[in-house]
Formats: structure tokens, sequence, C-alpha cells
């Protein structure tokens, strides 16, 4: 069967005063019906501006989409103007945000924010758009819904303001909800129940998610693939327990080392990992490898060329010179 | 809502009280009142200025002025006009109309360019629209009223004689020909105020667009493909509308005070021409009452100001 997204050579680009920031840099990410692809990266990998682009929800200009392909359902997405958009949003492809706090409009109800995309995308009437809009309340487990429903954004708080954000999101039963760190905004305890709510959600209408995410405990936690982004490029994509049992990309393990543990005795206990620097801002980003300059296992050949993805395992891939036989490295 | 209206006029009177004395005050403390003309006048024999004097209690120490003009205040008595020998009241009320004609339709004209051409500047920001706008925009507040307002009656009256540059409240027509007059005649005196207005209101509804347009719940707006005038007049306007609203309504005795001036340069016998003519001829009682009234509309504006954002604003209860 034909995946329901197929990204292929995305570059989204926007102009600076400085130059060009070559914010995604030729990337392919594809997601089947009904799977939970994870993409994960630190802040500025680009992760947030791949998932806007999908649904030109940048902001143009000062961003361009310079290249590539965003197949939804067989159609190409690039071409097409915001107005033929409108119809995919939201009514195809859901948007859940990272602020629960910034992203519902302080003056209008919650009811009224749910239900105009009900209005918009079906042909119901205002009393049906709004025991719709109730019935999701109920879905994401918001008390007393009748009631909520005509409250403002700041009578909840972040995990049922995030509640109501999924709710907006499933309105429509849209085929793919792209999920934008939907939990770092809010408490541990908080983050799981949303989560757990996703994850409900996605299998009671059999939808795709893109989580994306920069903690790997919520990788571990919910995906089945993984993508894994760095500075624009995509440096790593395996199934879940693959990545964790194997990860290929020093980066890759960079994250993984990256998470408290609390099961190693104390014998074992260590200082936790980080991996030293940060994201290079991409305006003229250098040739060669882009994690090069952070990587303990840098060689000559990294900072030279340009690593591509390559297939190391089945359905597991990686951009790395590591281990790489045809440049004779030692892994 | 309306207990809230209520409390906000109850808590109105100190501080019109206060105004009302410091205005007493200052207008006692300046030389010369309404019968300062009469001990110029070789006519009026030195007794009988004494005398009238003290019939109308000018001699008395300030406070007790002050306490009889607010009990005949109080009794809805506005005082007399030596100048036009008639009640202030009535000459306020014969002042007014044509005052509240020209700011009313000045401001009206105002909100009408200023809204939909800062609305549209800043959905296409540095675009050449929004620069044309900006530019003119600047221009227009650069220029004071009283140049604007010479420049219009030189062109329109006298180079192209289109419009009568001395506004007046007896004009020899019935009817259409009435309101047709009425018209003519207020559209330079509005056009100048308006246009003034109108420049500071567009480029501060573009920097309050601009603000929320960059929100985050605007690209949710947006992800749920409501289309771009839904979401800029939904979404953006209502919100950018709250500081807007409270400009205009805290700006409204300024224009009360711009309005002045204009009314002096197209003779419009208006509120404020009366001011400056009752100032210059020491007409006390119609100075009071005139800047009472001022600070009145100063404190109900303000009062609007609070209720409109109330309204507009959820997150703010009026309680």
């Amino acid at each position: 069967m034909a995946p329901l997204l197929e990204i292929k050579g995305l570059k989204t680009h926007f102009s600076t005063d400085d130059g060009i920031l070559q914010a995604v840099d030729g990337i392919d990410i594809t997601i089947n019906r009904g799977e939970t692809l994870c993409v994960v990266g630190e802040s500025g990998c680009g992760k947030t501006v791949t998932a806007m682009s999908i649904l030109k929800l940048i902001a143009m200009p000062p961003g361009r989409i310079a290249a590539g392909e965003i197949i939804f359902e067989g159609r190409d997405l690039v071409p097409l103007t915001s107005n033929q958009l409108d119809e995919i949003r939201a009514k195809e492809i859901g948007f859940i945000f990272q602020e629960p706090m910034t992203s519902l409009n302080p003056v209008l109800t919650v009811g009224e924010q749910i239900a105009e995309s009900l209005r918009r995308h079906e042909n119901v009437t205002r009393k049906q758009a709004l025991e719709r809009t109730i019935e999701m309340l109920k879905l994401v487990q918001i008390p007393n819904a009748e009631g909520r429903v005509h409250n403002y954004p700041h009578q909840f708080s972040g995990g049922m303001r995030q509640r109501v954000m999924i709710a907006m999101a499933l309105a429509c039963k849209p085929k793919l909800i792209i999920a934008d760190e939907p939990t770092t905004a809010l408490d541990v305890t908080i983050q799981a129940q949303i989560l757990d709510l996703l994850q409900d959600m996605k299998e009671r209408f059999g939808m795709a998610v893109m989580l994306i995410t920069h903690a790997m405990g919520v990788v571990a936690e919910t995906a089945q693939r993984v993508v894994v982004m760095y500075a624009g490029k995509v440096v790593e994509e395996a199934d879940v327990d693959a990545l964790f049992a194997d990860p290929g990309h020093p980066y890759t393990q960079g994250l993984i080392r990256s998470i408290p543990r609390i099961d190693l005795d104390s014998a074992h206990k260590t200082r936790l990992e980080a991996i030293g620097g940060s994201v290079p801002i991409l305006i003229n980003p250098p040739v060669g490898c882009r994690f090069a300059p952070r990587c303990k296992f840098a060689m000559d050949v990294c900072t030279d060329k340009e690593p591509l993805l390559r297939q190391i395992a089945p359905g597991h891939r990686m951009a790395c010179h590591l281990g790489d036989t045809q440049l004779g490295g030692a892994a | 809502m309306s207990q809230y209206v209520l409390r906000r006029l109850m808590i109105a009177i100190p501080s019109l009280l206060g105004i009302s004395l410091v205005l007493f005050v200052v207008l006692a403390l300046a030389p010369g009142d309404p019968f300062s003309e009469l001990a110029t006048n070789p006519n009026v024999p030195p007794e009988v200025q004494a005398a009238l004097r003290a019939r109308f209690g000018l001699d008395d120490p300030i406070y007790l002025r002050y306490l009889h003009w607010l009990n005949a205040m109080l009794h809805g008595d506005w005082g007399f006009s030596f100048v036009s020998r008639m009640d202030v009241d009535t000459l306020i009320l014969q002042r007014l109309p044509a005052t509240l004609y020209v700011i009313g339709s000045a401001q009206i004209l105002a909100l009408l360019i200023a809204i939909p051409v800062g609305v549209y500047a800043a959905t296409k920001p540095y675009s050449l629209f929004d620069q044309v706008a900006n530019t003119l925009a600047f221009v227009g507040f650069s220029l004071p009223t009283f140049f604007t307002g010479i420049l219009f009656i030189l062109i329109f009256s006298v180079t192209l004689d289109w419009l009568p540059f001395v506004y007046t409240t007896d004009i020899k027509a019935t009817g259409i020909h009435y309101v047709l007059e009425m018209i003519r005649q207020a559209i330079m005196p509005v056009a100048v105020l308006g246009l003034f207005q109108a420049a500071s209101m567009t480029r501060f509804v573009r920097s309050a667009m601009l603000d929320v347009i960059r929100l985050d719940y605007v690209t949710t707006a947006r992800a749920k493909g409501l289309g771009q005038a839904k979401v800029i007049v939904k979404h953006v306007m209502r919100n950018a509308m709250i500081p807007v609203v409270t400009l205009i309504a805290l700006q409204m005795p300024a224009v009360f005070g711009g309005a002045i001036v204009t009314e002096q340069i197209f003779r419009i016998p208006g509120i404020g021409s009366l001011l400056i003519s009752s100032i210059l001829s020491n007409d006390t009682p119609v100075v009071m009452a005139v800047t009472f009234v001022f600070a009145c509309l100063v404190v109900l504006f303000n009062l609007i100001a609070d209720v409109l954002y109330g309204w507009l604003d959820p997150r703010i209860s009026l309680r």
C-alpha cells in the first residue's frame, strides 16, 4: 500500500539579514497509514519547520519551500495555494501545537474554536457543531464538557488546554495528526496522561501520528518508527526497537545516553552524559558531516565528504561514515 | 455589568469634584473676572461697582464662592454669561451640536480609513501598499491641523471655490438643500480633523495587528483551514482591537482639544470656539462650565474604554 505521506527531498529555507538559513535541507520522511512516527532531535534541528512545511504554516516570506515534494495520498502539496491547502488543513491533516498556553485564542470560547473547524469542513449546523464539540471534549476526558464548552481558554489549566487542542485537531477525524512537542510545556505527570490520550485516540480513529519531540523517553513510549534529525538533515531512521537496541549514528547514541536512568544500581551510576556543543546555525553550513564538530568519532573524511543515508540493516538507515566499508573506516 | 458601570460612576463623583475644585481655584487666581470690564467703564460709579461685586459674592473667600458654585451646579444652575447675556447651559447646548457633529463625523471618517488600511497593511507588511500607507500616515500626523486647515481653505475655497470656508448655523434653506449645505460646509473641517486622526490611528492599528498576527493561536487558526479573511477578521482583528479601542477612547479628550483649533480656523460656532472667546472676554462662568464639560467627557470616555475592554476581552471581568 502506498504510504499516507511521503516527503521527498524537502528543503525549506528562510531568508535572513545574514543570508539564507537552510532550516530543512533535503529530507525524506515517509509515514504509513495508522503508524506513529517520531521525529527527534535537539531544538533547532528543523523538526518543527518540517512539520509546518507540510501544510505551509511557516511564515512565507521569509520562509520558502525551496525544493522537494510532499505527497499526501498521491497528491503533491507543495504547488498548492494556501486556499487549496485549506481543504486539507484540519480535515485531512490535524495539528497539535507545542504551547497550549498560547495556541488557543484568548477571546473565543474553546467550544467556538473547535466548532469553527467542524463548520468549515463539514456540512453541519451550528447546533450539530456544538453537539459534536461537546462529544469531542468528552472524548478527551474534559469533565463537565457541556458546561466547559462555553468557557474561555484562560479558565483551563495547561493540561486541559492541551486536551482541548487534541479535541480540536481530532474534530474532523483527519487521517494524519502532526503533534509538535505536545507535552514539552507540561508537567511530567500530565505529559504521560496526554501521551496516553493521544495513543488512545490514534487507536480509536485509526489515524497516523507524526510526533515531534526532543525527549527520547517519549519516543520509547509511543513510537513505532523513529526519524532522527540533526541540523536540517535526517541522520538515522529505524524501527523503535532497532534504534534503541542498536543506535548507529553517534548523535543517536548521544541522545539515548542522555536519558536519565533510575534502573542502574548506585555502583553503576555515572554523571548523565551530554553531547558537547550545540546545533550549528544553518547559514552557509560547513561541508561534510554537520555533526562532525561535536562527534567524538570524527575522522578526516567527516569534514570533507557529506555522509549519505545508507541501509545498515533492513529498515534501518543512517548517514554516517562510521562502519562504511567503502571508506574502510572502523566501526 | 450594570453594577460595574454604576460603581464606576460613583467613583467618578469624587474625581469630578476634585477636578472642579482645581479648575475653580485656577480660574479664581487668574487675573480678571466678569466685572473687570466695569472697572474701566467711566459711566459706572465705583460704589455701584462695589455693590454689584458684593451682590454677586465676587469678594467672598474662594471656598465660599466654590461652595456657592457647587450648590448652584447641583441644582442645575450653570450660571449666567455676562458677555452673551444668557444662561451658560443654554449657551453650551446651543454650541454643542455643531461640535459633536463635526467631531463625530471626523472620528467616523478616521475609523473608516484607519481600520481597513491598517489591517490590510499589516497582512502584507513591507509591501508597496504598506509603504505608501505608512508614508502618508507619517505625513498626515506630521502636519498640524491649523496648517492643513488653512491649506484646504486656500485650495478648495479660495482657489477652486468649491466649498464655503465659514461654517454657519443659520443656513437659509430648507429640506434637502439644508442637509446638503450642512454636509458641504462640514467637509473641510471633518476632513482636516478626520485625516489627522486617521493618520495616527492607522499606524496604531497596523502595529496592533502585527503584534497579534505572529502569535501561536493565529497559526492554530490557519491550521484549521479557515481561510485568510476569516483568520484575519475573527482571530487577529478581534484581539488587535482591544488596545485600539482603549487608545481611541482615551484619545477622545485630545480630539476635543484639537477641535478647538479646527473650530477657530473654520469659524465653527462650537464649544471650542466658545471656550476661546470666553477666555478672551473674561467670561468666567462659561470658561468654568466648558472646562468642566471637557472634564466630564474625559471621565465618561475612560469609563467607556473600560466597559469596551471588558466586553472585548473575556479575561477581564468587570466586577
